[in-house]
């Protein structure tokens, strides 16, 4: 029997709602089949399964907010027969991440809110149920400050209205608190270049030219494609520091940081990106940026990403220094592509440049992997054929 | 087609990127950019729609015929003959 915990879905999260189961028990499961849907401050996340066999029972209901590590659900080896008699696992949260996952975070995060029973009249508990209000959110306007009937209620009124805006408000909360972590935490350090893109940028062109449209490339897409191969080479940058140190990452996941057009930021993971064609990182780009935006990703894409890559040069910025995603070791920021006057061969030319930077963990990385890193990125930038 | 069937094709191709836009209230001639929040693969979307309801390619060479709504009309008028 395996257990099905609530995943842990990025360095910012604590707890999950539970949307909606996608099987019911009895019905098989294979590794990334997707069981069901939780809500988190970043959007609905489809939630992968990581064992194979059949699904006993579940232990948590649509509706129910629970704790990273929660088991949600119980499944049994294909070859297990049905054991109603089996004791059924403790509900308790415990700290662990996803079978797949990364390490879970080396520090630890502040637990969830306790329950406050006593401060809730069961009338206000069966209101709250019955509108979907969040009760550990409320403030209670009763006798000591408990939680009555009327707060529910008002607190469901104001809810339509209030709905985007505390999406957008929890999600920058959750950012908050992780990059407020990771800067507290991660001794970054930073190196950074200026990388000559007359090459890739000539090979762009000239590759679009004679691609139809849907399969154009993005300079962005070069991008992302060389820092997965100049993880492949250097993979000391990608990975997670945790409590036992640096644990290097099993694949090459890319973290893309890609902004919601309502606000907000997430940075879900293109899987593989090391071995996969550009083409084919191309596509993946495209639908991840799509189904970011349309609160679709799936739980390995929030949780596994092994080295994250941020992207701001479309707003003008010249160069950009980013916070590192815990519990990732290196984020890597690309500034504005843009004429600059540039020396080649002793004369002065005009050229496409862009300003590269990588934050690293000097727990786990020095200046000199960082400085080794980016090369292997300006290499893998000057050779776009090869990508 | 028609100037006014070929404004709502691109009207369309922007909310399908920008969903939080409102067509009728993109002026004709200021700016798209000032108007409508487009990423370059944002834009690389709206062309691939386009691409599917007009059946216009629209090479990178001429992405900057698209700076405003009235150069998109137009420009997408003179490729379909319109």
């Amino acid at each position: 029997m395996t257990e099905f915990r609530m995943p842990l879905l990025g360095a910012d999260m604590e707890a999950g709602t539970l949307v909606e189961w996608l099987k019911k028990p009895g019905d098989p499961v294979a590794r990334g089949d997707i069981i069901a849907v939780v809500d988190t401050e970043k959007g609905a996340i489809e939630v992968e399964v990581f064992s194979e066999g059949i699904i006993d029972r579940f232990l948590a209901e649509p509706g129910q907010k629970v704790p990273v590590g929660t088991v949600l659900a119980m499944i049994r080896d294909t070859a297990e027969g049905v054991s109603p008699s089996s004791p059924a696992p403790k509900r308790e949260a415990a700290p662990v991440a996803t079978a797949a996952g990364p390490p879970a975070p080396a520090a630890t995060t502040p637990a969830p809110a306790a329950h406050r029973a006593a401060r809730v009249s069961p009338a206000a508990r069966k209101t709250a149920r019955e509108l979907h209000v969040d009760i550990d959110r409320l403030e209670g306007h009763g006798p000591g400050g408990s939680i009555t009937v009327a707060d529910v209620e008002q607190a469901s009124r104001a809810k339509p209205a209030a709905g985007a805006a505390d999406r957008g408000a929890g999600m920058r909360a959750a950012i908050g608190a992780a990059m407020a972590r990771a800067k507290r935490e991660i001794p970054h350090l930073y190196v950074s270049t200026t990388v000559d893109l007359a090459r890739p940028l000539a090979w762009l062109t000239s590759e679009n030219q004679r691609r139809p449209v849907s399969e154009r490339l993005l300079p962005v897409v070069l991008f992302v494609k060389a820092v997965g191969r100049a993880v492949a080479e250097v993979p000391g940058v990608g990975g997670f520091w945790t409590d036992h140190g640096f644990v290097p990452g099993s694949g090459v996941h890319v973290g893309c940081a890609i902004s919601l057009r309502d606000g907000g930021l997430v940075a879900p993971a293109l899987h593989d990106v090391d071995t996969k064609t550009i083409d084919v990182v191309g596509r993946e780009l495209m639908d991840l940026v799509k189904r970011a935006r349309a609160g679709t990703l799936r739980s390995s894409e929030m949780s596994d990403a092994t080295i994250t890559v941020t992207n701001l040069g479309e707003l003008g910025v010249e160069s950009a220094f980013a916070i590192i995603y815990p519990p990732q070791v290196a984020i890597v920021a690309f500034g504005r592509v843009g004429e600059r006057p540039w020396v080649v061969d002793g004369r002065v030319e005009p050229r496409s440049v862009v300003t590269v930077s990588v934050s690293a963990d000097h727990r786990a990385i020095d200046g000199r992997l960082a400085g080794s890193f980016l090369a292997a990125l300006e290499r893998a930038l000057q050779a776009p054929e090869a990508l | 087609m028609t100037r006014e069937a070929i404004r709502e094709a691109v009207l369309q191709a922007l909310a399908s990127v920008a969903p939080e836009v409102d067509g009728h209230a993109i002026s004709l001639d200021r700016p798209l950019r000032d108007q409508v929040d487009l990423d370059s693969m944002d834009f690389l979307n709206v062309v691939i729609a386009l691409h599917g309801s007009l059946g216009v390619d629209v090479p990178e060479t001429d992405y900057d015929k698209f700076t405003s709504l009235r150069g998109a009309v137009d420009y997408l008028a003179a490729r379909l003959g319109a």
